[in-house]
């Protein structure tokens, strides 16, 4: 492999500034700008949840200011229903594509993957560069949105048709706006692709001499498999929003029927089919959320293992049971159609995997629970943000098991219980996994450590409030409250104003606390004290590399030989307790 | 910025030859020692692996939008039966034959690699062949969709009209990513800084043949459905 790798992925250290920092073909500065932008996102994100939460329980105050991002939308800072909306849409899709897809997949991903692997880059650096600015220009071309005449789109982030497809009749926002929006997608899709085939190809023949598949940590499979379950959904979703644009611009009809009449116009579109769009769209969607988990859960099984000084009751099971959520993911989409209209029978058919995917997922909880009882973890931020992703992953992940029985889901579809469900999942669960990986990485990245006490009161602060956030939502959910609602008048809704008060201040409290962690970031970057080679004392390559952050090259000029795999704890050895992956010594009796 | 650190355990490998006992590239039939004209490339290359990858996820594409022509179809009122031009199986024809001067060219090129041609004439002859051939395929593509507006055929007018040009204009954009793939192989043949490697020219001949094979099941649901 050596010589192939020195052929292929070399290219010369760049010079000028913009060649280094801007359009870079180093798989580091890539991960740290795909990084950037995802931290750009999730805040762009919170911002609207907070004007979303504020406007739920207080629907008739003026939000100060919010009329110079909206006349429409906001006249004298009041909200308008179809605005609030236009932000749902909004913040669900940048939280999910430019959020939980970029950070702990294209971020840690690309700047890890190829030095845990023992590779100078991706197997594609310019590829790799581009996938990074294809993506800037979809999230240009979307947040461009809250800019044109009629504001953002309104469709949701799931953008069901007709609403989405028939164009400006059916609300504000939906000419430009959700045009916008299908362009930026599909520009995001092509960037996904991009990425995808170099994870792969990067992770199938640049591994170094020694790095068998089985010697590569459990992040570096989580990558690989959620590469290719990002391969083959992004290549669905990639015509789906091509066949949406079109029956917005072109006048085609492949999701609208005949005889809408919206807003007293007949639409002039006939013989299309709105199901035909949630197929498409979900069959990408189910394993959309298994991209944005599965990443996080090997990055938390690499932080236990290193902090636990012990490896995991099995680690091959782990990445068994990754790949089999991987394939089984293609097979669920259905669930999310329970109330379309389709055949009751086809309900049964998606129900039944629906369930059988949660059992390599209790198999995973069950190794993390089993690995830690009877361990001495470390404590430090990056591990309470490890067994925070396990507390939350569980907690939100057990009412996808009410959620995937149809008889349930009639009454459950639509409510506040499905989003609590995807909120703990992906919205907290993923992100934590996401801190704990910047806590544990920041000193491999800038060779200084991030202050521990503020990482602590991060964590403790962050967990309590996200509890009290989403927990509620299931409570919400069984009491019959609709989703997408901007407004709560209706009998059964008015006696939840209160919970729905609580969870706005936790909302609005939890925001406020991730300032600690801003500042952290920023302030450890440039002041935070010097880091050790391996403050961890973690076994994987990207901690044998000779400075912090990595040379240009990763390791030097030279090319490392891994003699074992990286969960070499526990053992006595002249570092310590651990080997790391790269040293030629045996391993001696456990101390 | 760096630190200073104290050195890490670990075992580099000094010694970079190639330890895949082939020698060199194109298919063992580079000898052992001598001259190449091409970099030499052990198993596990991966521009090869990166194609195959790429042809999967097109391939996953195409499927999504078939299933989307049957899902389409099964829900329409509206499914008036189309008359697939003419020329689409001469261009067919264009597509098969540029494969078979592709496979032509990537031998010449190999005997050129192992020095059993003295000049570059016969491979660039096939090559720009399948260049024509792929052209000649794009044009017509072209004219088959004249044919249909000259029938009052548009995008919009019919699901059936929609799919065809969906089905065609995806396809043709594809080939004709195909056929930039196969200027660069040209490029770099000629090109005496940046010499052609073995799985760069694989990697655009097995897009190629795909795009063929792919346009093959494309026209057979086609003339199935529409």
């Amino acid at each position: 492999m050596s010589e192939a790798a020195a052929h292929v992925a070399h290219h010369a250290p760049p010079t000028s500034f913009v060649r280094k920092h801007v359009f870079s073909l180093d798989h580091k500065v890539i991960g740290k700008q795909y990084y950037a932008l995802a931290l750009v996102a999730v805040l762009t994100g919170m911002v609207l949840s907070w004007l979303m939460r504020l406007h739920l329980v207080w629907p008739n105050a003026p939000i100060p200011g919010l009329q110079w991002l909206s006349k429409v939308g906001a006249p004298g800072g009041v909200m308008t229903p179809e605005y609030y909306l236009s932000l749902m849409t909004m913040h669900g899709t940048l939280m999910v594509f430019f959020v939980l897809t970029n950070a702990p997949f294209a971020a840690f991903g690309n700047y890890f993957l190829p030095i845990q692997i023992g590779a100078e880059d991706m197997a594609f650096p310019r590829f790799n560069m581009m996938s990074f600015w294809t993506t800037f220009v979809a999230f240009c071309i979307l947040v461009s949105a809250f800019f044109v005449g009629d504001g953002p789109p309104l469709a949701g982030w799931t953008a069901y048709a007709p609403l989405s497809a028939v164009g400006g009749d059916s609300g504000p926002g939906q000419a430009v706006g959700q045009t916008l929006w299908g362009l930026s997608i599909f520009v995001f899709c092509i960037a996904s692709l991009l990425g995808s085939l170099n994870f792969i190809s990067t992770t199938l023949d640049l591994r170094t001499k020694g790095m068998t598949l089985a010697r590569m940590p459990i992040c570096t499979w989580a990558w690989f498999i959620t590469s290719c379950i990002s391969l083959l959904a992004f290549a669905v979703l990639l015509p789906a929003c091509l066949l949406l644009v079109l029956d917005r611009v072109a006048g085609t009809s492949f999701f609208i029927p005949s005889g809408l009449n919206i807003s007293d116009h007949l639409q002039p579109h006939q013989g299309g089919s709105p199901l035909l769009w949630q197929h498409l769209f979900w069959f990408f969607g189910h394993p959309e959320v298994y991209i944005a988990i599965v990443p996080s859960m090997g990055i938390i099984s690499h932080i236990l293992i290193a902090n636990m000084r012990k490896p995991l009751l099995s680690h091959k099971i782990i990445v068994y049971c990754m790949m089999a959520i991987g394939f089984l993911s293609y097979m669920v989409w259905g669930h999310h159609m329970f109330l379309s209209g389709m055949n009751p029978f086809s309900a049964m058919v998606f129900s039944f995997p629906t369930l059988v995917i949660t059992i390599p997922a209790t198999i995973m909880t069950l190794i993390w629970l089993g690995s830690l009882y009877g361990s001495h973890l470390r404590i430090n931020s990056a591990s309470l943000f490890s067994l925070g992703f396990i507390s939350m992953f569980v907690a939100g992940g057990v009412s996808g098991f009410f959620l995937a029985q149809p008889s349930i889901d009639i009454y459950l579809h639509a409510t506040y219980f499905v989003v609590g469900h995807f909120h703990m999942v992906m919205g907290v669960a993923a992100i934590f996994g996401v801190f704990a990986g910047t806590y544990f990485w920041f000193p491999k990245m800038t060779g200084r450590m991030m202050n521990e006490t503020l990482g602590r009161w991060h964590f403790w602060l962050t967990f309590i409030g996200t509890y009290a956030i989403f927990m509620p939502f299931h409570y919400l959910g069984l009491a019959g409250n609709v989703r997408r609602y901007s407004a709560f008048t209706d009998d059964f809704l008015v006696p939840l104003i209160p919970v729905h008060k609580f969870i706005t201040y936790s909302a609005l409290f939890t925001g406020a606390v991730q300032l600690i962690f801003l500042f952290n970031l920023i302030y450890s970057r440039f002041k935070g004290p010097l880091a050790p080679a391996n403050p961890w004392e973690c076994t994987s390559l990207e901690w044998s590399t000779p400075s912090s952050p990595p040379p240009f090259d990763n390791f030097g000029g030279q090319h490392p030989v891994v003699h074992h795999d990286p969960y070499q704890y526990g053992v006595k050895s002249s570092t310590g307790d651990y080997l790391m992956q790269t040293s030629p010594e045996r391993a001696g009796e456990t101390p | 910025m760096a630190t200073t650190l104290q050195p890490p355990q670990t075992d580099v490998e000094q010694d970079l030859r190639p330890r895949d006992g082939h020698g060199g590239g194109f298919g063992g039939l580079v000898p052992e020692r001598g001259e190449l004209r091409a970099v030499a490339e052990p198993k596990g290359e991966p521009t090869r692996t990166g194609v195959w990858v790429a042809l999967a996820a097109i391939a996953m594409s195409f499927a999504a939008l078939t299933s989307a022509l049957y899902v389409r179809e099964g829900a329409a009122t509206d499914w008036h039966h189309i008359v697939l031009p003419p020329i689409l199986w001469f261009n067919t024809l264009a597509l098969i034959a540029s494969s078979v001067t592709l496979e032509l060219a990537r031998r010449r090129v190999a005997a050129f690699m192992r020095r059993q041609e003295s000049d570059r004439a016969a491979s660039l002859l096939w090559l720009n062949a399948t260049l024509l051939l792929g052209l000649v395929f794009i044009a017509g593509q072209y004219l088959a969709w004249l044919k249909l507006r000259s029938q009052g055929l548009y995008l919009p007018t019919n699901p059936n009209s929609s799919f065809f040009y969906l089905f065609t204009g995806v396809h043709a954009i594809h080939v004709l990513g195909g056929l930039g793939g196969l200027t660069r192989v040209i490029v770099k043949f000629l090109s005496s800084r940046w010499p052609l490697r073995r799985s760069t020219m694989d990697a655009a001949s097995y897009y190629w043949h795909f795009m063929g094979l792919l346009w093959i099941y494309l026209l057979f649901i086609l003339w199935l459905k529409l």
